[in-house]
């Protein structure tokens, strides 16, 4: 089984935005970058895969400056056969232009499978998986949270507001994947030495220019500073009252 | 004239809440556009609801018939749109992005050959082009956007965009579809949660539980609370509490979870670390009840209680009852 994984480096959820001078991007001074926590489960369900069938290879592909090279070896370090970096200065604010670059780099590769996580936790745009589907003509299910292969067909499950789907495809297809379809490895030391010797190619790529503009990046209004009501149940007939009163929700 | 077109969302022939939401914002841009609004919906049937659209502000209503419509399928949805968009020279297409919208944005997108921006919780026509706000970094920040490219396509975060009433004609259309086929991937099954529950995304009141609570069993307090409210609430819970297994995923809240905007939201026992806040700071008013006074999550929080939740709890879900007698 052959399996391609897209993957992004991204900075951690832990990090406090902070705005760079131009306006309209983060402010990169001391953040520390990670690999998107969806694609983990993309990479884990890889390995899964080809452990399963007993043959094959897991490629990983990202989209990325040149620091993304430590992402794809983390992921190499997980279990990942291989890496390719396509290398660009700045990520583009359009998900289609994004999506072109790696369909292009993926349309010959005869995977049985290219697996995203079903979103990016920075920009959460959701699309980049699906898109790459459509470009390369392959059926796709967005956020499998299970899944199941055998003879060249797949069954899928993901959740919907209120329910779950079930879904069949044929493969080849492109699959987005959600928390709860596996429980990722973490990488051991010897995955971890063993990935630095594993093969990366860097791809410089260049990109189109995209039919978005970004106008600003800023902070979101604060919050007004809220009261504590008061401790223990005693305060809950003063916080239904204001509810009630105040907030007028009730 | 510019026409905006709307793509709404139906479940059993019948509208979802969600697809009031979409026409209300198609209905806003496509006055700053001085255009019409056309909403489209698929269903295998007729759609309750569809005659009201006029209502919020629908132009022309298209409920497009089909049997392969019964269910979401991704590839015909898909064409359908899209040929709709294309014969209509539609200025802007608006999706909700559900989790049906966010599957088939990108899709509509790709054969339109223009980009997507989804997720957007805010919109406006600037200058000759549409400029949408989203939110990234799962909240921390506020993307401002501008897309030159025609059509604009977007996806709408739920429980944003609040219905107004902007009456219009909404001349109902049912045209059936000759020929059209469910493409290859086929949802075989829609598995129902339990009647009457709320999902976490779009309830209007989530009642969200964290460590404090210190075993899966003690949920059923949050459960009770949220019955209290009688069917408008649903349980939330924080990562913390999903990764130890004592809530499904489907209940997360936070940046690796959901991102909800109820009108009303109660922490309990969540401490409230940034991921977690991310995932909610943009609901209308937020109770933190926490036995730490210091906890972050009384930073965000309008009305705050401090102390004992299995003491505090109870006492709300009585009073709330009270209420709703």
């Amino acid at each position: 089984m052959r399996i391609a994984v897209c993957i992004k480096r991204l900075p951690d959820s832990e990090t406090r935005v902070k705005i760079a001078p131009d306006g309209k991007s983060l402010d990169e001074t001391g953040v520390k970058f990670v690999l998107n926590p969806y694609d983990e489960f993309a990479v884990e369900e890889a390995l899964r895969r080809r452990e399963q069938a007993g043959a094959g290879e897991v490629v990983v592909f990202s989209l990325g400056p040149a620091a993304a090279q430590e992402t794809i070896r983390s992921a190499l370090a997980m279990g990942a056969d291989r890496g390719v970096l396509l290398q660009v200065d700045r990520m583009p604010a359009d998900g289609l232009v994004v999506a072109r670059a790696l369909a292009a780099e993926l349309k010959d590769g005869a995977f049985d499978l290219i697996l995203f996580g079903k979103l990016a936790i920075d920009d959460y745009n959701h699309q980049v998986g699906p898109m790459v589907a459509e470009l390369l003509g392959l059926p796709c299910v967005t956020s499998v949270s299970r899944l199941e292969i055998a003879d060249g067909k797949g069954v899928a499950e993901r959740e919907i507001e209120g329910g779950i789907e079930v879904c069949e495809f044929p493969l080849p297809a492109v699959l987005t994947v959600d928390k709860g379809l596996n429980e990722p490895r973490y990488p051991a030391l010897k995955g971890i030495m063993a990935a630095k010797k594993k093969p990366m190619e860097i791809k410089p790529t260049p990109l189109g220019v995209g039919d978005v503009e970004i106008v600003a990046l800023t902070l979101p209004p604060e919050r007004k500073e809220g009261k504590i009501v008061g401790e223990g149940p005693a305060a809950v007939l003063e916080l239904v009252r204001l509810l009630r009163e105040e907030a007028k929700i009730l | 004239m510019s026409a905006v077109l709307a793509v709404l969302e139906q479940r059993d022939g019948t509208l979802r809440k969600v697809s009031h939401e979409v026409v209300t914002a198609a209905r806003r841009l496509a006055d700053a556009l001085a255009g019409t609004v056309d909403a489209l919906v698929l269903g295998a049937g007729p759609v309750a609801g569809s005659e009201q659209l006029g209502r919020l502000g629908a132009d022309r209503v298209v409920v497009l018939k089909h049997p392969a419509f019964q269910r979401y399928a991704p590839e015909a949805f898909a064409r359908a749109v899209v040929a709709l968009a294309k014969t209509g020279g539609h200025a802007a297409v608006l999706l909700p992005a559900s989790a049906t919208g966010r599957d088939l944005a990108p899709r509509v997108a790709v054969q339109l050959g223009v980009p997507l921006v989804s997720d957007v919780t805010d919109l406006e026509f600037e200058g000759g082009a549409v400029v949408a706000t989203r939110p990234v970094y799962a909240g921390k920040a506020l993307l401002k956007i501008k897309i030159t490219a025609k059509p604009a396509v977007l996806s709408l975060r739920p429980s944003v965009f609040t219905p107004v009433e902007r009456p219009r004609a909404g001349t109902v259309e049912s045209p059936s579809l000759a020929n059209a086929e469910v493409g290859r991937v086929v949802v075989r099954e829609v598995k129902a949660a339990a009647a009457g529950t709320l999902d976490v995304g779009e309830a209007p009141i989530v009642v969200a539980g964290g460590r404090g609570l210190r075993e899966p069993a003690n949920f059923k307090l949050l459960e009770e609370l949220a019955q209290a409210f009688g069917g408008k609430a649903s349980v939330g819970a924080s990562r913390a509490v999903v990764d130890a297994g004592w809530r499904h995923h489907a209940d997360q809240v936070g940046q690796t979870g959901k991102t909800v905007s109820p009108m009303l939201y109660v922490a309990v026992g969540i401490s409230g670390a940034i991921q977690h806040l991310a995932g909610m700071r943009t609901s209308k008013v937020i109770v933190a009840i926490n036995r730490d006074k210091d906890a972050p999550i009384f930073k965000v929080a309008d009305y705050g209680i401090v102390g004992d939740l299995f003491e505090i709890v109870p006492r709300l879900t009585e009073e709330i009852r009270k209420l709703h007698g």
